[in-house]
């Protein structure tokens, strides 16, 4: 990060792509970075505070409230956000099979969710349903109840493990 | 086949990648934000505002009522409340000022340095102060909506059931739910943009969006026709955006008219909590009488609601209150009444239940009670009341068919094991010593009690009596030559599934694969007016007309013959260009043998219920009195499940909303000021207050409804509650008649000696 007169430079790796943000305050919300400099607004706001979990990304493989990061934390880091889930533009096991459990209602909670269930994947590749709850309990679903979203959560490990059936 | 599968939510990809667009993800070109300026009084008069003389308010619009075109009223029932305050402020958290600039932070700024000018007067703040006529603050006695329904011997019926049935007894409680929170992750927000020709488009997050053209035609002064609503993406209603949109789009379009400029406004969390509608608070009070084998031979409820400082739908959720407020018992001499009532408090609006959450607590908590008195099993008793076949509810409405009483209660118990769930919580506790609470030893106690609650509850489909027939729902779909389908439909998906089961119910009636149906964006300009989203009604009202349109283009294109899928493109292709018309334009044909008298409350109230019965275990930690829900089963009777998975995820969400409303969900109020507005300390379950939701359905058609399906958005959120304090009580012998059973709760019941 370099620091100009009329803000920081900070470089960082979105969704594997290399992104260079200039003249940002380096104290903007990451949160605000993403949605407002450029443009990536699958990631929502729904609090401000860091309660609702709805602005979670990955820094670094490590979930974090984008609400609450300044982006010159991000600085140097790989941020995962929901636009890149995907593989090749198809939708991942992940997505899809949070789609068919029945994961989504409103949505507005989902990408959020979806990158909180990415790290916790990434780390365990057969997680129970207790762990699963852990792992997302800092991310608030007014909608579902969070049935179907952990039933999403157990599909998709399931389904990146190899067609093992979900259970 | 379509309908009773569950394919892949169609809005589903959107969802999971980021592509759906919420209304704070539109930034039109020229686009300037907007902010509201708020009373910090909860009455008092305005004497106008002043600007920081050192703030730069060059690029600052400000706009008060006086640049409201036509007249300054929310239009929704009554013409109560303003748009911007002008004299009298009634609530804090008033609209008084609207501000625009060029970026979000200007407009903070600037209304930081803006201060209006309130002289504070006394306000009321407690229903029952209010209904005894304090101020008065609202008309000539506070009073927003009044009813009874009165059944048999009706008013009086308790004392002249009591003299007549030497044995009978007298049961009475009282019983009190406070204001909740819609909790719609996504906050209220709106875009209006402004059209040379003195018209406004407005897009936002909303339910209703002929309720938004209807407040704008007003407010503006202006044709119905040069108002344009769109629904965006929206993240979350439950009623909270029932409402409370017309507001909103109220403030951008008196800022998008005034500066020329696409104007939006998207509220933070903590003005959203502090400001917008909520759940009614209530206080039911019932007296009974029953005998010594359990007939409830009358009842008498009295239900004051909190209505806040205006009107909103308040009359509505009144009438839905007292209807259900008997719940689905057998009982022949009743008395309901209700108020709901003024007070200096952010007007209360539509949530989910919209009422009958309040009543359905308060006469589940009373069956307890009975059962407790007479020394009943609780489930013996619900069994030997329910309602069925032939039976006639509180509006002498006669149960003719889908009666489901005792298939959920079957379900449900069997589903939980509950009798053997309830003999092991009996055992545990028992083997855990008999010490009452207030002499267990001291913290460090791991013992945790154990009970098992259920709850017997059932819900109106769509609106109340001629409702639907007022209404008069309408929903277009248009054939194309390529074989494609469109819905053009008012109804919004606010994450129910409407853009998948709509076209799944068309897909089914036409015969022709799912894909092969389109549905237009809720847009007031292409679509029409299908009545509002709520009520429990798009799917099996506003769903039943999509069937009727998707039956008569089958019909003017096959006539009765079958439709092969593989030649229905080029059939469909010949039949247009034959010049057959395959735009077809049905409204709702309501059920001719409903009759209903809205005077005297008499009649059919809902053209069918959907029924249901929730069975919660709890544990409760005797040092700290907190209750953790560890297990929820419910059987809840649908009529037919169009997508099973999408009516799970409705029949499991409303549930836990219930299970908040129970144990955790809470706003306080000081002197009309939300004290806990901020999501940090106005809480909802999150996954680990969440027990596993086991819901079954059950299938009992409706003949009305789309392939027999019943209304049931609203259904879950009844019945949590009652069952939590249920099970509660059977772990702990605490009799609580109020929500939320706090750990504050429990302690204040311990101590004193309340069971009755």
């Amino acid at each position: 990060m370099r620091n100009n007169p009329g803000g920081a430079t900070v470089r960082f790796v979105l969704n594997g792509q290399d992104v260079t943000v200039d003249q940002v305050p380096p104290m903007e919300r990451l949160l605000d970075t993403l949605r407002e400099r450029l443009g990536v607004t699958g990631t929502k706001e729904g609090c401000g505070e860091g309660e609702c979990g709805a602005c979670t990304v990955l820094v670094d493989g490590e979930p974090v409230v984008a609400c609450l990061v300044p982006v010159c934390q991000a600085d140097g880091a790989e941020v995962l956000t929901v636009e890149g889930l995907a593989e090749g533009g198809r939708l991942s096991a992940l997505q899809s099979e949070f789609v068919v459990a029945g994961g989504a209602q409103c949505g507005i909670c989902t990408p959020g969710i979806l990158v909180s269930a990415r790290a916790l994947l990434d780390r365990n590749a057969k997680p129970t349903r207790d762990e699963i709850r852990e792992a997302l309990a800092g991310n608030l679903c007014r909608c579902t109840g969070y049935q179907k979203v952990i039933d999403g959560v157990q599909r998709a490990a399931a389904a990146e493990r190899g067609g093992e059936s979900a259970g | 086949m379509s309908v009773g599968t569950s394919p892949p939510r169609l809005d589903g990809a959107d969802k999971v990648t980021g592509a759906a667009l919420y209304v704070d993800d539109l930034n039109p070109e020229g686009m300037l934000h907007g902010a509201t300026v708020r009373s910090s009084v909860p009455r008092g008069r305005y004497r106008g505002y002043e600007l920081d003389p050192d703030f730069d308010w060059s690029d600052v619009t400000i706009a008060t009522a006086d640049d409201i075109p036509g007249e300054n009223v929310v239009a929704l029932m009554v013409d109560d409340q303003p748009a911007l305050v002008t004299d009298r402020i009634n609530h804090v958290m008033e609209p008084v000022v609207l501000l625009a600039a060029p970026t979000r932070e200007k407009v903070m700024a600037a209304r930081a340095h803006l201060r209006l000018l309130e002289e504070p007067e006394p306000g009321v703040f407690d229903p029952e102060q209010s209904r005894a006529g304090a101020g008065p603050i609202w008309g000539d006695d506070n009073i927003q909506s009044h009813l009874e329904v009165h059944k048999g011997d009706g008013r009086g019926c308790v004392d002249a059931a009591l003299a007549r049935n030497a044995d009978a007894q007298l049961v009475e409680g009282r019983y009190h739910t406070g204001w909740q929170e819609q909790m719609y992750i996504e906050p209220q927000g709106v875009i209006a943009r402004p059209w040379a020709d003195g018209g406004i488009e407005v897009v936002g997050s909303l339910q209703c969006p002929y309720y938004v053209v209807k407040a704008l035609a007003r407010l503006l002064e202006v044709p119905p026709a040069a108002v344009k609503v769109v629904q965006a993406v929206t993240g979350g209603g439950f009623g909270g955006k029932e409402d409370y949109p017309s507001i909103i789009s109220s403030h951008a379009a008196i800022l998008a008219l005034k500066t020329g400029r696409p104007v939006k406004i998207v509220y933070d969390r903590d003005e959203d909590l502090a400001s917008t509608t909520r759940r009614h608070p209530a206080i039911t009070t019932i007296r009974s009488a029953v005998s010594p084998a359990g007939e409830l031979l009358a009842v008498e409820v009295d239900c004051v609601m909190d209505g806040g400082a205006y009107t909103t739908l308040s009359p509505v959720v009144l009438s839905r209150a007292l209807i259900h407020a008997v719940g689905p018992y057998k009982c022949e001499h009743a008395s309901v009444v209700g108020d709901i009532v003024a007070t200096n408090t952010p007007p209360n609006g539509a949530f989910r239940g919209f009422g009958a959450p309040q009543t359905c607590f308060a006469i589940e908590r009373h069956m307890d009670r009975i059962a407790r008195r007479l020394e009943r099993d609780p489930v013996d008793l619900r069994r030997q009341l329910a309602l069925q076949i032939g039976d006639t509810t509180l509006t002498n409405q006669t149960l003719e068919s889908s009666v489901s009483s005792d298939e959920v209660l079957d379900v449900a118990l069997a589903a939980a094991g509950f009798e053997d769930r309830r003999a092991a919580a009996d055992a545990a506790n028992a083997a855990g010593g008999a010490l009452p609470l207030r002499t267990l030893p001291g913290l460090g106690q791991t013992r945790k009690l154990r009970g098992v609650g259920v709850s017997f509850f059932f819900h109106g489909g769509g609106f109340t009596g001629n409702g639907e027939a007022r209404i008069k729902g309408r929903v277009r779909m248009k054939l194309r030559p390529s074989g494609r389908v469109e819905i053009f439909s008012a109804s919004t998906d606010i994450g129910q599934g409407v853009r998948t089961t709509f076209p799944q119910i068309a897909a089914q009636t036409l015969g022709i694969p799912l894909d092969l149906i389109d549905q237009h964006e809720a847009d007031t300009s292409a679509v029409p007016d299908s009545g509002p989203t709520v009520a429990s009604r798009t799917c099996m009202v506003v769903g039943k007309v999509v069937e009727d349109c998707s039956a008569e283009i089958r019909r003017r294109v096959v006539g009765d013959g079958p439709v092969d899928p593989a030649t229905w493109a080029a059939t469909a292709e010949a039949f247009l260009a034959g010049g057959g018309d395959g735009d077809v334009e049905l409204e709702y044909q309501t059920d001719p043998n409903i009759e209903w008298d809205g005077d005297t409350y008499v009649g059919d109230a809902y053209p069918c219920y959907a029924w249901a019965c929730d069975v919660v275990e709890v544990e409760v930690d005797p040092d700290t009195m907190e209750v953790g829900i560890v297990g929820f089963w419910s059987a809840m009777d649908v009529g037919k499940a169009i997508h099973p998975v999408i009516v799970e995820g409705q029949l499991e969400g409303g549930s836990l909303q219930a299970l908040g409303f129970a144990v955790l969900e809470e706003l306080k109020l000081k002197d009309g000021v939300l004290v806990n507005d901020r999501m940090t300390n106005c809480i909802i379950p999150t996954t680990l207050d969440a027990p596993e939701l086991d819901v079954r359905l059950v299938e009992n058609p409706y003949e009305g409804g789309p392939f027999g399906a019943k209304g049931i958005g609203e259904l879950p959120m009844d019945g949590g509650a009652p069952a939590v304090l249920a099970a509660i009580e059977h772990a702990t012998g605490l009799v609580l008649d109020a929500l939320p059973a706090s750990p504050e709760a429990l302690f204040a019941a311990s101590g004193s000696e309340g069971a009755a």
